[in-house]
Order: structure tokens, then sequence, then C-alpha cells
């Protein structure tokens, strides 16, 4: 595999870009492998190459039934930041902002890693002091944060709404500028032709139909490419998480949900960074290419079917233009809905589980594109020496009969409220 | 846009209604003290690809508290009746 760099972007330029490589390989799948990922987006393939790398365990498959970065990592709203202040979240998430930050050198594949920085907008004097706590919280922890004033917003996002008739007045924000956005069909990619480079054979098209099982333990899936033997299987397929954990006998707790994401037509750059709403839940920013990206709530009830109602297409539309009057007369171009593994709690898993042989990443919530790198690094630690990391240890199943939810929001056992 | 067939007020819109989760779920009885029954009742959840019932409360109608089938895979909707009653 040819290593990317200018000269060979000049190089390839002068003989037509005929010659280059397939950027990873497409294998049959062998019999037997240390280690079989499920679920070639994001995460498992960041695992397969943290396993390789970090662990030195490179006899590994990851296996996707459709196509690789098909699902949440090709549906979500590319957001990454790590303004979280619950212990377990916190350090975590900043973990995966270091690794963001240097991972398009890591990975040598650009994935246009941006920190324009985020803006969590307050609309009252109580959600001013949520936010300074907040910020505090992120500060004790090593984290930037700033809490900027109405004027200060006003300066730098001088489109939003600050009329006397404003819904919800601007009081200020919470700012963390090293947050942005990132190319997120890349950051797939990316790992997979970095995972494929230390020998990780990822095999699309191959949907697990059960596991194989020897003494009440997993010892291999049974897929639609045949059975394939494995010491560990690690199922990192968030959205889909209850259908394989059902196969496994196990009850998790955890909803599927419906959300919707939508771009606009593409326009001037007007939104150079991210905002999030704080009257209603809403986010926006701007691709590259010109489309206003935005996000809402979602639709509120279990579903699989990636595919939302209109209710919330408006709920979203009219947050959007509560925020910034001047998106009124703009038209959507496209948009879509993700399912989401919600947890009880609002907080991911990262964890071996009570069946030997089977650890679960999963329980990614909205949240689940920002923690990619440092969900494969810290799952790979988990699965390499059978024990979490110290960033991924509050991530477990027992948590919840413990009474150590992470509940970040504060909203209970309710999963389409987080 | 679901339509929920109310057996009080007939066909209406998801948005006069508020979900109220999984229906297959039973509370404990009250002098339960086991940890495990209350963690199934309270954390843990069957999360179905296909049929599911479910609580819908019709807050912006009748106010009644509902069960309804519906399919999380395509949302088809099922039956739909009171869930008063029902004993949980």
């Amino acid at each position: 595999m040819g290593k990317y760099s200018a000269f060979s972007v000049f190089r390839h330029a002068l003989t037509g870009n005929r010659n280059w490589q397939r950027a990873w390989r497409d294998p049959e799948p062998k019999s037997a492998y240390d280690v079989v990922i499920v679920g070639a987006g994001g995460h498992g393939l960041a695992t397969a190459y943290y396993l390789a790398k970090e662990h030195g365990i490179r006899n590994v498959a990851v296996i996707e039934k459709g196509w690789l970065g098909g699902g949440n990592t090709g549906r979500n709203t590319t957001i990454v930041r790590s303004n979280y202040m619950m212990p377990g979240n916190t350090r975590f998430y900043e973990r995966s902002l270091r690794l963001w930050e240097n991972l398009s050198h890591e990975l040598n594949y650009n994935v246009m890693f941006s920190q324009r920085g985020q803006y969590g907008l307050c609309h009252s004097p109580a959600q001013m002091d949520a936010a300074r706590r907040r910020g505090n919280i992120m500060r004790a922890n090593g984290i930037d944060a700033q809490l900027l004033s109405r004027e200060q917003v006003q300066a730098r996002l001088p489109y939003i709404d600050y009329s006397q008739n404003a819904r919800f007045p601007i009081h200020g924000s919470l700012y963390q500028g090293r947050a942005g956005t990132a190319r997120h069909d890349a950051v797939a990619w990316g790992y997979a032709r970095a995972a494929d480079g230390q020998g990780v054979d990822i095999i699309q098209q191959c949907e697990v139909l059960g596991y194989l099982w020897e003494n009440g333990n997993i010892v291999g899936v049974e897929t639609t490419k045949g059975d394939i033997k494995a010491k560990k299987v690690a199922l990192a397929v968030a959205g889909h998480t209850g259908h394989l954990a059902e196969k496994a006998n196990l009850r998790l707790p955890i909803e599927t949900h419906c959300l919707q994401a939508f771009v606009s037509e593409p326009l001037k750059p007007l939104v150079d960074t991210v905002i999030s709403f704080g009257g209603a839940h809403f986010y926006i920013s701007q691709s590259d290419k010109g489309g206003l990206v935005m996000g809402g709530d979602l639709d509120g009830y279990n579903s699989y079917a990636q595919r939302g109602g209109l209710p919330i297409v408006e709920h979203s539309l009219a947050s959007a233009k509560a925020l910034i009057p001047g998106v009124s007369r703009l038209r959507l171009l496209r948009h879509w809905a993700g399912v989401m593994d919600m947890s009880m709690d609002g907080s991911p898993f990262i964890t071996k589980t009570p069946v030997d042989g089977l650890y679960l990443n999963g329980g990614w919530c909205y949240g689940g594109f920002k923690a990619t790198p440092a969900s494969g690094w810290c799952y790979a630690w988990t699965i390499a020496k059978d024990e979490p990391h110290e960033d991924n240890a509050e991530f477990t199943l027992d948590r919840f009969e413990r009474g150590y939810q992470i509940d970040e929001k504060g909203a209970g056992p309710q999963p389409n409220a987080h | 846009m679901i339509r929920i067939n109310c057996p009080v007020c007939g066909l209406r819109d998801e948005t006069e209604f508020t979900y109220g989760g999984d229906a297959s779920v039973t509370r404990p009885p009250i002098d339960d003290t086991q940890l495990s029954s209350w963690m199934d009742f309270v954390f843990m959840r069957d999360n179905p690809r296909g049929e599911h019932r479910e609580f819908w409360h019709h807050v912006q109608g009748c106010r009644q508290w509902l069960v309804l089938e519906r399919n999380t895979a395509n949302h088809a909707i099922g039956s739909c009746t009171l869930a008063a009653g029902r004993g949980t």
C-alpha cells in the first residue's frame, strides 16, 4: 500500500490518476481468527486498527453485513467535542478529542478534522449557571472551555436572533474552541485503510446470523459466508446492538430509536463554527460543500426503520428558524435517519459481557461519532487485556445494578429523553 | 406521521400523544425486595425489531393511557386499547 503524500498526488497526476492502488483488500474470510469484530463502522474499524497497532493482535477480521461505513458512521452530523462533566465521560471524550487532533497524521489519511469551535448557547440565567458549572468541571480536567457573554457571542455570531422578540433570548454561551467537525466517511475509510495495512481482514457483505457456542461460551460466529471461529467476538454495531445481543441471550438497558438529520442546499460560508441551540434540542454547522448540516430530537418511539417522521422535520426546522431567522427561505437538499442505541442513562458501553468470549461496544446514543477514536482505542485495550482501561472503566453493564449510572443530562431511565 | 386509532377519540396524529415506552414490562409487587426484579423493570428492555407493545398517552386528547401494537421495523400500526384495568 502506497503512502499518501503531496508528492504521490503529483506523481499520479502525471499518469492521469490511472495507477492508484485500492485502499484496502477485499479478502474471503479465513476459518479462524484471534478476534472477530462485528460491524465495519468507525468504531469497529478503529478497534481493529488499535488492536493491531497498540497490542500487536493482527489476526483480526472485521465483518460487515452491508458496506463499510454505511450505518451511523455515514449518517451523523460529524460534530466532535469533549464538553462532558460526569466522571466516566470527561476523560474518555477528552482522550477522543486528543486522538482526533492527530488522526489525519496517524492514519496517513485526511479526515478533514476542522477545529472550528462549538458554541453551546444559553437562553436564561439558569442555563448560564449550568454552563458555568460544566465549564469549570471541564477546566478542572484540563479541557478548554470559555464562558462567553451575550455581547461576545453577538460579536462572533452576528447572524443569530438577538432581537427583543426572540423566542429564546441569547444570554451567553459555553464555548469549546478545540471542538469542531470531521469528514465522517473519511474516518471510516482512513481507519479501514490503516487497519488493512496492519493485516486486518475487512469482510463486507457478510451478515452475522448467530454465534458458535462451546460449553456456554462464544467461540465464533455463523455468517452468510460460513462459520468463522474466533477466540473473541466483539460487537460494534450500535443501533443494532439489541438484535445481536438477543442472539447471545443478553437483555440490555438499551432501546433503539430513530434520529434524523438534515442538509440544506449549499450556500456561501455563513456558519463557520458549530452551534448548539439551548432553547430546543438542535445543532447546526456548515459542510465544506456549503450545506447547512442540522440535527434535532429523536422521533421519540422505538424504531429500527432508518426513516423518520415529519413532526420532527418541522420541529427541527422551526428551531433553525428561531435561531437563525435568515435561513427561513432555504430549501432542504436531503434528510435521513439513523437508528441509535439509546441507553438508559445516555452513556455508552465498552465492556466484557456476562457471556465468555463476547465483548460489547454500544449504547452510543447521539454521541458515537466524536467518540470513534477513543472508543476503538479503549475497546482494543479491553479486548486485548480482558480488563478495561481506566478511561472506559465506568462504561460497564453492571453500573445500573450498582447505582452508578452516568446520566449527563439528569433525565432518568428514559431513553427517548437523553 | 404515525396515526393512532385511539379507542376514545378515533384516528389521531402522533403529535397529540406522548410515548410511554415498552408495555410488556411489569412492575414487581411493592414488597418484592429482590434487586434484580426492580433492575429488570426499570432498566432492562427486550427492544425487539418487529412487533412491539407500547404505552402512549393521549395527552392532547382524552388523556387516556393506551397500549398500542406497532412494528418497530416499518412503523405499521396494529390494535390500540385502553391501558386502564390491565393491572400493571
